[in-house]
């Protein structure tokens, strides 16, 4: 058993640290000041490979070279310096180019992978409703066979990446008919940028992760080809259900990234800051937190590899499924301590944007919601233990 | 184009620094680099090949530790490299550096030699103009530019007073500025596909180099001693004190002969 990641990863892990240091740490809290969602970084990123990690060669990714924990591996150094560019990367492969490249047709890989995968384009997934986020069968957005197009109409809500200038398409969650029973029958299909009646609506002012792409969409008599369906018709809530288990790790990966922040800052300004004629870190008080977030970084980091590692070997999709549930639940919990403790180590310089930590403690509540919310990944742990849990 | 890089180990200039018994640089028992001035002739070098369809292989002398140094390059996307290991290297000052990278570089017969405007740890920026005289090959130096056009090879050198154009022909020695390009990160990709490029290892004997031809012994300059910089004092905090500020400042300027 290895507790430890190849030579390539942490050769990999220090690359990406270097590009975030001199590229994205600089500047993210002005981006996160005035609301910026920088493209160019986003280009730079698709430069070094970020959003190919899982994708084939033929379409310009890392193929049989890459793996999940790679992408991980760069979405934790990415997040460690700005999580609003580490939701960037992770949105833009676990939920714009993992859906298209798991269930598109060989022209829909194509036409849309390319630019995807280069980082010279961005897909959202449009799958949030007003009245619709964990409840997705709830969808009420609806989508009509009409000769041969699509005509769709409803709203969406908190999709990331969705109104870039360089977004290129949304996949959206409509519903597409009923089942026997009366069940809604959900489809997935994509709707290019531009499209007549697709309106993007101005971006969230959010609490954190305001450098990140988000926001409402309405759609009005919106007409697509009727090829634009990805996957099978009625397959739309199955086919979101194994987006998100890849998704949760990666979102516990961005959570590690925050905890190791949280880490590195505190030990530094304890050993800096003094009082009382000595560094703050000389306080049981203090040195005591700043211990608990070693121990949080640890096993947060240990849930999340290992997780990886049961997808990048193929293992069974429950066990997966359960060790990406574990891991999102207790990395995200910890980050937002990781957080509290870290803005308490800083005292009132904690609550000023004049340090990152201010910045972290912001971004790191929406950890425990995007994706599955803590409690939907108690109620999936516990239904893999066999509890009748509603 | 067939293109040689040399690239040296050096000490990581963020980390610790050390010293030998001997008065030499420690490198193998600090973290090391690919000496990032290094960095701008391997982009250099590969932006070249992609445009010229050719090759590029780095060369490094130096430690085992050194290999990291041609990793690199090679994770950066050269497409082989050669490493000169042997211990009677231990100690060589620039003049024999050069005589052995000028023999691991002939052997190579490059259409263009690259190298960096300076090490990080040395910093001499002779290694290239020696390097030229042993191959009997032209020499440009400090090139911020470079166009390469066949064999023809134009080159921007920006002087504190003027800037040069430059034309030479190929077979040519170069070296590069940090103004020249931004060096790439390597990729995920680049580092997998890095395990499995060529990397010769070769000796002295390889590249018919007797041992008292190189090392400290053959060295022309000798480190007799060192001294550790003094820690950085608190400085001085000059507080505007009913307008006194200014006068405060120009003294302090002028007493440190700043201005």
């Amino acid at each position: 058993m290895s507790f430890e990641l190849s030579r390539e990863h942490e050769d990999f892990r220090k690359s990406v640290r270097e590009f975030a240091a001199a590229e994205i740490a600089p500047r993210a809290a002005r981006w996160d000041k005035e609301h910026t969602f920088p493209v160019e970084t986003v280009r730079q990123m698709g430069e070094l490979g970020l959003f190919g990690l899982t994708a084939p060669e033929e379409y310009g990714g890392a193929g049989d070279y890459g793996d999940f924990t790679s992408l991980c591996v760069a979405i934790e150094e990415i997040g460690r310096v700005d999580q609003s560019m580490g939701i960037t990367l992770e949105a833009a492969v676990g939920l714009g180019i993992n859906p298209i490249l798991t269930f598109g047709t060989a022209e829909q890989r194509e036409k849309w992978l390319p630019d995807l995968v280069a980082g010279t384009a961005l897909a959202g997934f449009g799958l949030t409703e007003p009245g619709a986020g964990s409840d997705a069968a709830a969808t009420k957005t609806r989508a009509q066979l009409v000769g041969d197009e699509w005509v769709i109409n409803g709203s969406k809500q908190f999709i990331t990446n969705s109104g870039s200038e360089i977004t290129s398409l949304v996949t959206v969650t409509a519903r597409t008919g009923e089942r026997e029973g009366g069940k809604a029958e959900v489809s997935t299909i994509i709707v290019p940028a531009g499209t007549p009646g697709f309106v993007v609506e101005n971006a969230y002012d959010k609490l954190g992760w305001r450098a990140s792409d988000t926001h409402p969409l309405s759609l009005t008599d919106v007409h697509v080809p009727a090829d634009h369906l990805l996957g099978e018709r009625g397959r739309g809530y199955g086919q979101f259900l194994a987006t998100l288990d890849d998704g949760r790790v990666a979102i516990a990966a961005l959570a590690v990234g925050c905890i190791q922040a949280c880490l590195e800052m505190s030990v530094q300004y304890a050993g800096e800051r003094t009082t009382f004629n000595v560094p703050i870190g000389a306080k049981q008080g203090v040195a005591f937190q700043i211990a608990d977030l070693q121990v949080m970084a640890e096993a947060a980091r240990g849930l999340t590899y290992k997780a990886a590692a049961l997808k990048d070997a193929g293992r069974p999709r429950a066990e997966f499924k359960q060790a990406a549930a574990v891991a999102k639940l207790y990395s995200t919990e910890a980050a937002v301590t990781a957080t509290r403790i870290a803005t308490q180590v800083f005292g009132g310089y904690g609550f000023m944007e004049e340090y990152p930590v201010a910045r972290f403690y912001r971004d790191a509540k929406v950890l425990e919601i995007g994706e599955g919310t803590s409690e939907v990944q108690r109620i999936l742990i516990a239904r893999s233990l066999g509890l009748p849990v509603e | 184009m067939k293109i040689v890089v040399c690239a040296k180990y050096v000490p990581d200039a963020t980390g610790d620094r050390k010293f030998n018994a001997d008065n030499t640089v420690d490198r193998v028992g600090v973290d090391g680099v690919l000496s990032e001035l290094d960095e701008y002739a391997v982009e250099e070098a590969l932006q070249i090949r992609d445009a010229t369809d050719g090759e590029v292989v780095v060369v490094t002398v130096g430690p085992e530790v050194a290999r990291a140094a041609v990793l690199k390059s090679l994770q950066m996307g050269a497409d082989s490299g050669v490493h000169v290991l042997d211990e009677a290297i231990h100690g060589s000052d620039s003049a024999a550096t050069s005589l052995i990278l000028a023999r691991a570089v002939e052997r190579q017969r490059p259409d263009l030699v690259l190298c960096g405007m300076a090490s990080t740890d040395g910093g001499m920026s002779v290694v290239p103009a020696m390097l030229a005289e042993r191959l009997g090959l032209p020499q440009v130096t400090f090139a911020s530019e470079v166009v390469v056009e066949d064999t023809t090879v134009r080159i921007r050198r920006d002087g504190d007073a003027a800037t040069e154009v430059i034309e030479a022909t190929t077979p040519l020695i170069l070296s590069v500025t940090d103004q020249c390009n931004e060096p790439r990160y390597p990729s995920f990709k680049g580092i997998m596909a890095a395990k499995k490029k060529p990397v010769e290892t070769l000796t002295l004997g390889d590249l018919g180099i007797a041992a008292d031809q190189v090392g400290l012994d053959a060295a022309w300059t000798r480190v007799d001693g060192f001294t550790e910089r003094l820690p950085k004092s608190a400085g001085t905090v000059v507080t505007d004190d009913n307008g006194s500020g200014a006068d405060q400042l120009v003294s302090f300027l002028v007493s440190q002969k700043f201005v």
